[in-house]
């Protein structure tokens, strides 16, 4: 594009690429203690995301005949693989990385037009179908085994278990305590006892407890979000709004009833809640760009987050909800928009009383 | 005094430091002044001089046209060299109408007859002698600043509200203005209240000009119907509209004037112009403009004749490097010039010659929607969604998302990280805007003239038919009349 004639000739100097690489730089602690923490099939499986959404972004761009460079570095296909290898089993085959970080950039993004252009979270997309289309390999959770740890598998035994499917994985296997919690309950069984060997809010918080990479460490996720707050990347109407309805929610039925409605805590600090609220639904292109808008979406994912773990078919809601809200996001956008000076909230020029201007009454 | 807060906003680098040091300094005299006549919002004026006449500085060049236009005076002494057709300082580079001047050097001005009293002036006199002078918004806006007082006087104004914000990157004209020349300013303010029969005045100054601000409220001291205000470093704090709703918490109704809220808004170089011409019956022949911007080796303000070539101020002050883009005006809402022989008008308030690293670089991408435009708009605006619109010509879904509140300021396309050229989308759509409305008045106007004529052929053809009936019937009746006699 040549520069344009029209002002302004000063520019704030921020850049696509800059705020992706941003994102990806808060996301860079929890990463970092996830992967230590399940060890090299944790490892192969991120790369492998991440090298297959960058190869199929490279051929789609081709394909479309756009330019790669632009494209390709702005971080934003990277980014997408990034949140949802974040959002797999630890220890899942290479085929489930391989598989999903195509789908989320194809099928995700580019189809749509590229960047921009997707109506829905092109992670929570390949996340959802990798669940539906292949269950078995999606829920089969790892408790954490610390890399360079006693019993962790080591480079030759990782790409084993990454490659060719671990024979002992099912001796390692845990359930995560949304999961675990939800199975108990349909068998009659209260969160009283359910939760008691599962529960333990310190080591959510921490990220000691069995779950995806991204459902691990809720303290570094925060930290990572704060991040993005104090960058000015995200605001805070999303994450607020969904981390308080989910709260405020759990909280009610928690006092209704304790022994079906796990507390607040454990709904907040357990699952995908908190990698969702500030990296997720988050996602500029298929969220709302106005405040109240963003208020209005977050509300509605962390409800539908409830909702799902609660009632719905599956222990954690996080991609459903997200998901579901992409789809109002246009609807949300039409109407909730900021109100325009002199106008008021329905768009009429405003009009002002005799004695709100400091004139006598006519 | 309270304050209000109008929404978003940006604090973009001020780099007023560049010149903010530098005191008003004179302009020589060019060889050569090129003075268009149109340098107001409104009809361009006439010119009144022939090839050859000398005239004396301050002396009528052109007459006003119209209600809404202004005249334009001599600003030196010299001789009219041509009436012809020059570059006029816009990015189109189109020419208009020029008057060029070669000043005699003697720089002698024309005599006026100095007025007594100006306050025991009658106020509409102050109107009339501020249309005579040629005074306009000089803030950039350009609009006769006498059209604005005649108007405020048969209106419920109760603030008279002085711009000194100043908000655009670079510029200090009217820093160093209210720096050095505080006193002469108030007494602007003064007479210009004495001309709307009203009391209160406001200054209003960004609180990063505490020189300014210091000057200003020394000079205001004993006069208890003036209040200099400091309100925040926000952009775009000079415009009007948002400076009203700064000081007053007032919202000009859209569509509207600011007068419907009360309010009367003057730049604090119009209200020096207007203590010039009341105090010395002296014309707008001249203004302070900043000189800035990398590729300049002495960043000026300087008080320069209306009609000096950029290139004369440019050469004055002397290049520091290859200037990468010419602007005159701030880098903010500032226009491009095509090339440097250009002339200084009265709204020019500053002009940039900027150095490729002052530039921004990188390329338009797609929008990633991350709604930073929205959060910065002063006016409440979905550019994102506006710019849609406005790329496909959906004009009406433009005018929808509030193409006609945008006040062009800059600042989404200032924070936007896909670096996309909003403001020049939306200027596009208002000129299609524009142009449709035209053309609607055009057929508008051609439909009226036919059903007038049908109208007309009609009511012809209806009086025919009735004198043919009634001469039918008169001959009729005679023929009875001789029947029977």
């Amino acid at each position: 594009m040549t520069t344009p004639i029209s002002g302004p000739h000063y520019h704030g100097r921020r850049s696509v690429g800059g705020i992706m690489a941003q994102v990806m730089l808060a996301l860079v602690p929890a990463t970092a203690f996830a992967l230590w923490q399940f060890g090299w099939p944790a490892v192969f499986l991120f790369l492998l995301t991440l090298g297959s959404a960058v190869f199929t972004e490279a051929l789609s761009l081709r394909l479309a005949g756009k330019p790669l460079r632009p494209f390709l570095l702005d971080g934003s296909g990277l980014l997408t693989a990034w949140l949802l290898a974040l959002s797999l089993p630890p220890w899942a085959p290479w085929w489930i990385g391989v598989v999903g970080g195509a789908f989320a950039i194809v099928l995700g993004k580019q189809v749509f037009g590229g960047i921009g252009q997707n109506l829905f979270n092109p992670a929570m997309l390949a996340r959802v179908a990798l669940l539906i289309s292949f269950p078995v390999q999606m829920t089969r959770w790892t408790v954490p085994q610390p890399l360079f740890g006693a019993g962790a598998p080591g480079f030759v035994d990782g790409l084993k278990i990454t490659f060719l499917g671990g024979a002992d994985i099912d001796t390692l296997s845990g359930a995560t305590v949304l999961g675990h919690s939800k199975t108990e309950l349909t068998r009659g069984v209260g969160l009283d006892v359910s939760l008691s060997d599962v529960y333990a809010p310190l080591d959510h918080l921490l990220g000691l407890s069995a779950g995806s990479l991204g459902e691990t460490s809720a303290l570094l996720l925060l930290l990572g979000g704060l991040f993005l707050l104090a960058r000015r990347i995200i605001t805070w109407q999303i994450p607020a709004a969904m981390l308080g309805t989910v709260a405020l929610l759990a909280g009610v039925m928690h006092l209704i009833d304790p022994l079906r409605y796990a507390d607040p805590l454990l709904h907040v600090l357990a699952g995908g809640l908190m990698l969702g609220a500030f990296f997720i639904a988050t996602d500029p292109v298929t969220s709302p760009s106005s405040g109240l808008g963003q208020l209005v979406f977050g509300a509605g994912c962390g409800a539908l987050i409830y909702v799902i773990r609660t009632w719905g078919g599956f222990p954690e809601g996080l991609a459903f909800a997200v998901l579901i809200m992409n789809a109002a996001t246009p609807l949300i956008d039409h109407y909730l928009r900021p109100r325009v000076y002199g106008r008021n909230r329905r768009g009429a020029p405003l009009t002002y009383a005799p004695e709100q201007l400091g004139r006598e009454k006519e | 005094m309270k304050l209000f807060r109008f929404r978003g906003g940006i604090h973009p680098p001020t780099r007023k430091e560049l010149s903010a040091g530098a005191a008003i300094e004179t302009m020589p005299l060019p060889e050569r002044l090129y003075i268009p006549m149109q340098q107001h919002i409104g009809t361009p004026a006439e010119p009144a001089v022939k090839i050859g006449q000398h005239v004396l500085k301050g002396q009528l060049l052109a007459r006003a046209s119209g209600a809404l236009s202004a005249p334009i005076h001599a600003p030196t002494s010299g001789w009219v060299r041509a009436v012809t057709d020059f570059t006029a300082p816009h990015p189109s580079g189109l020419p208009i109408l020029t008057v060029v001047l070669e000043p005699d050097g003697k720089d002698e001005w024309d005599e006026f007859p100095l007025p007594r009293d100006p306050f025991e002036m009658p106020p509409e006199l102050i109107a009339e002698r501020v249309a005579a002078a040629g005074i306009v918004g000089m803030g950039g806006a350009t609009f006769p600043t006498a059209v604005k007082l005649s108007g405020a006087t048969n209106k419920h104004i109760h603030t008279l509200l002085i711009n000194g914000g100043e908000c655009e990157p670079y510029l200090t004209c009217d820093d160093r203005l209210m720096r050095e020349r505080a006193a002469e300013v108030i007494d602007g303010v003064r007479l210009i209240l004495h001309g709307i029969r009203w009391g209160r005045a406001i200054i209003a100054i960004e609180d990063n000009k505490s020189e300014a601000l210091a000057a200003m409220r020394e000079a205001a001291k004993g006069y208890g119907q003036l209040e200099v205000v400091a309100v925040p470093t926000l952009y775009p704090m000079g415009s009007e509209k948002q400076l009203i709703k700064t000081v007053t918490g007032l919202e000009v109704p859209a569509g509207g004037l600011a007068a419907q809220v009360g309010v009367l808004v003057q730049n604090v170089a119009t209200a020096y112009a207007v203590h010039e011409a009341i105090r010395y019956g002296r014309p707008l022949v001249r203004r302070i403009v900043t000189v800035s911007g990398g590729a300049i080796r002495d960043r000026r303000n300087l008080e320069v004749p209306i009609g000096t070539l950029v290139d004369d101020l440019l050469r004055h002050c002397g290049y520091a490097g290859e200037p990468e883009r010419l602007l005159m005006g701030g880098p903010m809402m500032g226009t491009v010039l095509p090339h440097a022989m250009v002339p200084i008008v009265k709204g020019s308030n500053g002009v940039l010659a900027l150095s490729k690293p002052e530039l921004p670089e990188g390329s338009a991408s797609p929008c990633i929607r991350c709604g930073s435009c929205v959060r910065v708009c002063p006016v409440g605006l979905m550019p994102l969604e506006l710019m849609k619109r406005a790329q496909n010509n959906d004009l009406d879904g433009a005018v929808d998302y509030g193409l006609s509140d945008c006040l062009s300021c800059g600042t989404c396309a200032y924070v936007c990280p896909a670096h996309l050229p909003l403001t020049h989308y939306f200027n596009y759509a208002k000129g299609e805007l524009a142009a449709r409305a035209q053309q609607k008045r055009k057929t508008d106007y051609t439909r009226q003239l036919v059903q007038a004529r049908l109208a007309r052929l009609e009511r012809e053809a209806k009086a025919k038919a009735e004198a043919a009936a009634r001469r039918k019937a008169e001959r009729a009746a005679k023929k009875a009349q001789e029947a029977q006699a």
